[in-house]
Order: structure tokens, then sequence, then C-alpha cells
């Protein structure tokens, strides 16, 4: 394998969780609603998958596992900030606080435990002598194929179907969508619920994928910085993919610089991917001074029939 | 409100054939907008039902949790050496619990606590590691406020990208933790490691003189006088003061704020400085304090449960030091059931359940029920 082929590579293992997390969160920012909860999903993902793997040795269980709690947690934020109109900045910050806590108390008696074989790897033999591509795409995990094949999905929903227009309708200006006949309620539950399953699923192919091992906080902040990308993407899936893909090769880089024998303290090699996240949102905030964001106009605002503030 | 319809919005209650106008129910929610503020018996039926949620948690786990609560009550409460080490735990909390207050009473988000508490920590271990032979009455001093210089130093990295490039200060605050607790973790295993501590990941112990005096013999440390005089002028500023007045002014109503001239930005700036100096003075107190010494892991996240103690306390100075009294317990108590086996993290998902539920009650009592007949 050669240098490039390396770093696709890693780019797209270290590239997978950020993008399934930032995907589940594009689809329920697109419903008005903001997800800053992603680091305590993720984190609650990963530690459910480690559980029921470790206990059961059945792959598909753990992931079925991981959807229904990080489901679950969905519908407890679905109920919060849709039904009860909270703060979602809060909500948000509840929801990691809570997912740190639970998952470090849940997952102590299985810390540093290392687990292999999860999920498995397509072999596509086919595909090997195809220079180029051939070595990055024909050994990946389930995982990594998932996700592409979400990206192409959620890019036509969203932009190409009725319902993926209704979601638009919501997020930017559920008054209007409610009057238009719309289930303001309906599809802001049910976009909250399958977006925080795809960020649950995020944090378990980073256990069960990419760092096999439970340890407490594993995520390190990669739920905030799939927020962050979120922004960067513009709520687009496609521009997603890109995103997370680039934070790959970040966060990869600080191995492969030691790999090569460098001298710089992998603290600081660590710290690269939180910096560029500040400096790429500051660019985009100089450039985009007096442009749209992208963001769903009703993002964040609580949405209550009649009322108006 | 409903009595109150503009003339743009469209009368679409009760029209049956409206499609899709969502699950048809006798009554429904409404905010209202002028609620009166939570009473304070919200705010204990949300920990009890957070500790009942953790209940069901701990009885999973193959424990009783009448029992584990007991222990923790009475390993945080139960004894002097409990009760001080509550308060030791207490001093971190309540600074940056008012930080985070003080940034909240303007919108401000600064989730950046647990890294100004770190930049701090580092500050005032710098002096000791890099002006070994200052005066005796000039070391304590200097690192206080190298602490509170580096803290506000941290808090102002989150204010200029919000103020001048519209940069969401959740994510900039967060980011900047992980930068501060990655250098941390480089100076306590490399520049600054103790030589003899035996691959210890820490500073060289401090000298008497770089260490706070304690009250008596117990590890309570002048750090509590620190905190209770910035409660204190806490509340005498935010009351009495003008500054305090358009904080006031910009957190009841920042368009109105702005249209009466003040300034904006310059008070984000200000806030954020302060708020990162206060988290910055908590953690020289605490390596100066409590760990004498600058060490890995040096807060079990003092940053994070600043923000739940300063929304348990609705940012009222009085609150404060109760919330910070309580979850100070939390951690002790969290400490004192390893005894029987389980892990102090549960301290943490206490702490978060806690907030949940705060949310819902601080919510619950602001909807009303009105009937659609």
């Amino acid at each position: 394998m050669d240098a490039l082929t390396q770093i696709m590579v890693s780019a797209i293992s270290s590239g997978t969780p950020l993008l399934l997390a930032v995907l589940g969160g594009i689809l329920i920012e697109r419903s008005g609603i903001m997800q800053l909860g992603a680091e305590g999903l993720m984190l609650m993902g990963a530690v459910t998958s480690c559980l029921v793997f470790i206990h059961t040795g059945n792959g598909l269980l753990a992931v079925l596992c991981v959807l229904a709690v990080s489901g679950v947690l969905g519908m407890l934020h679905g109920f919060l900030c849709v039904t009860l109109h909270a703060n979602q900045v809060v909500c948000g910050l509840a929801m990691t606080i809570f997912g740190a806590g639970l998952s470090a108390y849940l997952g102590k008696p299985v810390s540093g435990q290392p687990l292999v074989g999860a999920v498995p790897k397509l072999h596509l033999a086919w595909l090997e002598p195809v220079p180029v591509i051939g070595n990055i795409f024909a050994h990946m995990d389930l995982f990594t194929w998932l996700s592409f094949v979400l990206v192409v999905a959620m890019h036509l929903f969203i932009h190409r179907t009725s319902w993926g227009l209704h979601l638009r309708a919501v997020g930017d200006n559920p008054a209007t969508a409610d009057v238009m006949g719309i289930p303001v309620v309906a599809i802001r539950y049910g976009c909250i619920i399958i977006g925080s399953m795809l960020i649950g699923i995020g944090g378990a192919d980073l256990l069960l994928v990419y760092t096999p091992t439970w340890n407490e906080g594993m995520t390190s902040g990669r739920g905030w910085i799939a927020v962050a990308l979120i922004i960067f993407a513009r709520w687009n899936p496609i521009r997603a993919l890109a995103c997370a893909y680039f934070f790959g090769v970040l966060d990869s880089l600080g191995f492969r610089v030691q790999l090569i024998g460098s001298h710089i303290p992998s603290y600081f090699l660590k710290m690269i991917p939180y910096i560029v996240t500040i400096l790429v949102l500051m660019f985009l905030g100089w450039r985009n001074k007096n442009k749209p964001s992208g963001a769903p106009e009703a993002l964040g605002v609580p949405y209550i029939r009649e009322q108006r503030f | 409100m409903s009595e109150q319809r503009t003339a743009g919005s469209l009368p679409i209650e009760n029209k049956g054939s409206l499609r899709g106008a969502g699950l048809r129910l006798p009554y429904r929610l409404e905010i209202d907008p002028a609620g009166a503020n939570s009473p304070w018996w919200v705010t204990v039926v949300a920990i009890v039902l957070a500790l009942i949620a953790c209940g069901i948690f701990i009885s999973l786990n193959g424990m009783n949790p009448f029992m584990v609560y007991g222990k923790m009550v009475k390993g945080a409460f139960g004894s002097t050496f409990g009760l001080t080490e509550t308060l030791v735990k207490a001093i971190p909390l309540l600074l940056c619990g008012l930080g985070v207050s003080i940034a909240y009473r303007i919108s401000v988000w600064n989730i950046g606590a647990e890294g100004q508490f770190v930049a701090g920590a580092m500050a005032a271990t710098a002096i000791t590691v890099y002006l070994p032979h200052l005066p005796v009455y000039l070391t304590l001093p200097a690192m206080v406020v190298a602490g509170i210089v580096a803290g506000g130093l941290w808090g102002l990295l989150t204010a200029i990208p919000r103020n001048y490039f519209g940069v969401n200060e959740l994510i900039t605050s967060l980011m900047l933790n992980y930068v501060a607790l990655l250098a941390l973790n480089y100076v306590v295993f490399g520049p600054w490691k103790d030589p003899k501590g035996f691959n210890f990941p820490g500073s060289p112990m401090f000298k008497a003189a770089e260490t706070l005096p304690t009250f008596g013999t117990t590890r309570l440390h002048v750090g509590l006088i620190f905190a209770i005089i910035a409660v204190l002028v806490y509340a005498f500023v935010v009351r009495y003061t003008r500054w305090g007045y358009e904080l006031r002014l910009i957190g009841a109503n920042s368009e109105a704020a702005k249209h009466a001239g003040i300034r904006i930005s310059r008070h984000v700036l200000v806030v954020m400085v302060i708020s990162g100096g206060l988290a910055g003075l908590a953690g020289m107190s605490e390596v100066s304090g409590v760990a004498h010494r600058l060490m890995y892991g040096i807060s079990p996240g003092y940053g994070y449960t600043a923000i739940i103690v300063a929304w348990l306390a609705k940012l009222n100075p009085l609150g404060l030091v109760v919330a910070s009294v309580l979850f100070g317990g939390l951690i002790v108590g969290g400490y004192s059931v390893q005894t029987i086996g389980l892990p102090s993290s549960i301290s943490s998902m206490i702490q978060g359940a806690i907030l949940f539920f705060l949310i819902a009650g601080g919510m619950a009592g602001k909807l009303r029920i009105r009937s659609n007949r």
C-alpha cells in the first residue's frame, strides 16, 4: 500500500464514526431541533455495544440494542424539546452530561477489555485488482458501507422526495408547515429518534471498529466535533462526507506523524482536530458574514402552535 | 393567548378538514410566557425523581439503591472528615459555578469552565516551576494572579471567535477544554514531571510557601474564603451596580438592551474573562490547597458539574452555595461507595439525571393545560 492509499484508508476508518454522527445530526437539525447531545449519545452507543457484545458475543444483537437505547434517548430529547418546549441547548447539554455519567457507570466493569470481530468485513475479491480504489474498498467493514448508503439515501430523501420537502418546511417554518397540514410534531419526533439512532451507531462504530476497547469518555469530543461538522457541511449530507473524512485525516495525523519518527509530542498532535475545528468555524464566520449559513431557519426555536413570542 | 390572534395568523383550531393537523386531543399544552419561575419544590421533586431513575440503574447492577444512597449520604455528610471533604469539593464547584452563572446571565454558554480550571491550575504551577526563588510573601499572590489571568485568557479565547466571527461559544469553549487537558497531560508526563516521583504523572510537591493555608488540621483551605468573597461580590455587583444592571438588562432582553445603547459585544468579552478568571482561581486553589502539585486528572469534571450547579441555583448566589455543597457531597459520596465495589462515576450519572429532571420540571411549571372546547 502506498502512502496515499494508507491516508485514504485511515481517513475513512476514523471518519466513519464522525460521518454517522453528522448524518444523524443533520437529520435532526433539518427538522429544526438543535442536537448538542451527540457526545452523550455516542458514548451511550459505544458502551451499549460493548456491554452487549461482551456478554453475548453477538454483533447484530449489539447493534440492535444500540438502536433501542439511542432511540429511547432520542424520544426523551424529543419529549423535552418538542412536547415540553424546553431550551434545546440545555437539553443537549443534559444529554451529554447524563450520557457521559451513565456510560462511565455502566462501562466500568468492562473498561479496558479488548473486543474483536463484532463487525464483519466485506471482502470483495473482485475489487482488489482495480488500481487505486481496489485496496481502499475491498476490505471495508459493514458500517462503512452503511455510511456510504446513508449519505446517498439521505441526500435523495432530503432534496428529492416530498417527505424531504415536508422535513425542510418543518425546519424552516413550522407554523406555515402546520397550516399546510404537515404533521410538525410527528416529523420532529421521527427525525430526532432516527437521527439519535444514527449518532448511537456512530458511537458503536467508534467502539466496535475503530478503537475496540471501552474507556471512560472514549469519544474524547468527537460528538462535539460532529456538531461543528454539521455547520461546516451546511446541513448537507454530501458535504458531510467530505468534512468527516477531512477530520478523519486530522484525527489519524498524530499517529501517522509519530510513525515516521517525528519528535513532536503526541499531545500537541492530538490537539490539531480541536484547534482546526475552531479555526475553520472562524474562517466560515468571516467568509459568510452577510450570507446565509444554510441553517434551517427555525433551528433551536421551539414551535408552539398558535403562539407568538 | 388564543383569543389574541393577530390578523396574519390563520384560525387552524378545530378545523377537522385540515389534513394531518396532528392528533386531536380534548386539551392542549401552552407555554405561559409570563409564567412564574417554578417554585422551589419543583427542584426537590426533580432531585427525588432523578434519584429514583438512577436507583433503577443501581438495582440493575444488583445493588440495593437505598443502601447505596445511605452510604453516599453517610460518606459525604456523616462525619467531620466527610463534611470537610464535601466543603473542599464545594470550593471549585462554587467558583466555577459562579463563573458559568455570570456568563449565562447574558446568555453566553460557557461550558469551558473545565479548560479554564486546568489553565489556572497550570499557570499557578508554572510559577512554582519557573520562579522557585520568589520571596515567600510574593509566591502565593503571584500564583493567584497567574491562575486568574490564565483562566481569563482561556475564556477570552472563546469570546473573541464569538464576537468577531460569529462562532458558537458552546463549541469553542468545549474544544478548548480538550486542548487544555492535552496540554496538562503534556506537562505532567513531560517537562514538569517530578524526577523523584516514581513515574507518577505529576509535578514535584509544592513547598510550604506555595500551598494555601488550611483551617486547623483539616484539608479545608483558604480557597473557601476566596469562594465566599466571590459570591458576595457577585451578589452585590449584580444587584447594586450599573454594570450589574446592564447585565440583567441584556439577560432580560438583549434586543432592547442593544437599542438602549448597551454594547453587548464588550460585555461578552468582559464577562467571559471574569467567568474564566473565576474558574482559573478555582484551579489555582485546587492545586495549591488540596493536591499540592499539578497532576494527571486534577479535575473530576468540576467544570461540567458547575453547569448543573448554576442551573440548579438559577443563578442565585445563595442557591449557588447550597447547590455546590450538595454536589460536593455527591462527588464525595461517589468516592465512598467505591468501598462496596461501585464505580465513583455513579455521582456523574446522578448529576446528569438531576439536570434532565430539572429541565423537565422547570418547563412543566410554565405549561398550562387548556381545554380545546
